[in-house]
């Protein structure tokens, strides 16, 4: 039983582990900021459950579980809203989406911005 | 399959996977122009090495520098940088000839001596042959706290600590009086962008504010047992309210903790740690030996139950003088935070300029 719960917590770890690469690349592969927030987002959230998930799984019924869980607790509570708190400053100051519904930018226009650099 | 050898271990990637890491970051301190970019890279070259620390097992030091130099520092420094211009001159190259050389030569050196240092762990180098050794070997006879840490910076080394925080409490002072005590002019009128826009995160605040400071208050009664102490409370103190400063504007904190307050908070809590050593003196010990904190008359009246199991010599005055003065390094740590943090914030670039012209 102890073996199959450490087997299950690996895989948790591999998932979050793959799913903060994957933020990761999507940080640098987005065009803009708001969707590279939300692939950063993801590597905190998503990937950070998933590994202390599997940790809670590994380390069984003890103490070290109820620390893992007030871990995810306090990310839960604070992630989210950074990267709410990001978004919120990204648009207060000015910047704007260069993809979905609110595009703005003609595709010429993007073709010529050089990449990281927002439009106006 | 592949068998590495030996001497390949986990720990070993971990440290070379970790110091990569702080190599590429400190990369891209100097390469980067933006003053922000490199403020925010110090936060994660800090991180890291408070990573590379707990894999060292030194989770004291690893729990300081994490508080400090990626969470207070970072907040001070964004302070800082909102009155310059947020980007360096492109330099010279010539310029960058000598301190490179000087860079090179100094690196060379330490790297050379680096061949000349015992290994880690090892029981028989200078630092852990003689003094270190005594320590460990009378910690739980002397003192009787589990933290050999604690009971090292806080008992066989109080004076070195009284110190310490002597020099965090001039170097709060120095601060405040070379950019002031809190807001200026221009700070009378309210903030006008916290709109609604910004109503997650003042509920998220409401919420960890009261948790960080709980958190603080663990870290601090902690230190005896585990990692932790006054130095790493005081820095989480200051940085739940350097968080209510930046959600709700520095005027709401500065109603609720005034700069009067802090700053003598600041010099109450150095006057704390130098009142248990002139205590001490006065019941006929040395300074800071925390042996005599109590007379004789008040040790024989403590109850057994209060602490221990009876295995160990109570040493009542140890545990005592241990918890005072990390509550004055608390004081102080925290308050001297916060008056710093107040020098900065309460700045503007509108008073940055009119002081410069004048």
């Amino acid at each position: 039983m102890a073996d199959i719960l450490a087997w299950a917590g690996g895989g948790f770890v591999i998932i979050g582990a793959a799913l903060s690469l994957l933020g990761a690349i999507g940080v640098l592969k987005f065009p803009d900021v708001y969707t590279r927030i939300h692939a950063a987002s993801i590597t905190d959230t998503a990937g950070a459950s998933m590994v202390l998930l599997g940790l809670c799984l590994i380390a069984g019924l003890s103490l070290t579980t109820l620390k893992l869980v007030f871990i995810w607790m306090f990310v839960m509570l604070t992630t989210p809203v950074s990267a709410n708190a990001l978004a919120n400053a990204a648009f207060g100051s000015g910047h704007k989406p260069r993809i979905g519904a609110f595009q703005i930018m003609r595709t010429d226009e993007r073709r010529k911005t050089p990449r990281g650099v927002d439009a106006p | 399959m592949i068998t590495l050898p030996a001497s390949i271990n986990a720990s070993l990637v971990l440290d070379i996977v970790l110091l990569v890491m702080l190599l590429v970051v400190a990369g891209a301190i100097v390469r980067t122009r933006s003053l922000l970019a490199a403020i925010i890279l110090f936060g994660v070259y800090s991180m890291i090495s408070a990573i590379w620390l707990v894999v060292m097992d030194a989770p004291d030091v690893a729990f300081t520098e994490a508080v400090v130099g990626a969470g207070i520092s970072t907040i001070v420094l964004l302070g800082a940088i909102l009155l310059t211009r947020g980007e360096t001159e492109k330099s010279d190259w010539r310029k960058l000839i000598a301190p490179a050389l000087i860079c090179a030569a100094v690196g060379g050196v330490l790297i050379y001596a680096a061949m000349g240092l015992p290994d880690l762990g090892d029981a028989s180098s200078p630092a852990n042959a003689h003094v270190g050794r005594a320590y460990l070997e009378g910690t739980a006879k002397d003192i009787g706290v589990p933290n050999m840490v604690t009971a090292v910076l806080a008992s066989y080394r109080g004076l070195d600590t009284l110190g310490e925080t002597a020099v965090i409490f001039a170097a709060g002072i120095g601060v405040a009086l070379m950019l002031g005590f809190g807001p200026r002019s221009s700070l009378a009128s309210p903030p006008s962008n916290l709109g609604d826009r910004h109503v997650t995160l003042r509920v998220a605040a409401k919420l960890l504010i009261p948790l960080i400071a709980l958190f603080a208050l663990y870290v601090q009664f902690h230190g005896d047992l585990g990692a932790g102490g006054g130095f790493q409370a005081g820095v989480i103190m200051a940085a739940a309210i350097t968080l209510h400063a930046l959600v709700f504007g520095l005027r709401e904190t500065m109603a609720a903790i005034p700069s009067r307050v802090a700053r003598s908070v600041a010099s109450l809590g150095v006057l704390i740690y130098a009142g248990v050593g002139v205590v001490c003196m006065i019941n006929g010990g040395g300074f800071l030996d925390y042996d005599y904190l109590f007379p004789p008359a008040v040790e024989a009246q403590i109850p057994g139950w209060i602490l221990g199991d009876g295995s160990h010599a109570p040493h009542w005055g140890q545990h005592a003088g241990i918890l005072l003065i990390e509550i004055g390094v608390l004081l102080t740590v925290t308050a001297t935070m916060v008056t710093v943090f107040y020098g900065f914030a309460g700045r503007t670039v509108d008073d940055a300029r009119r002081e410069a012209k004048r």
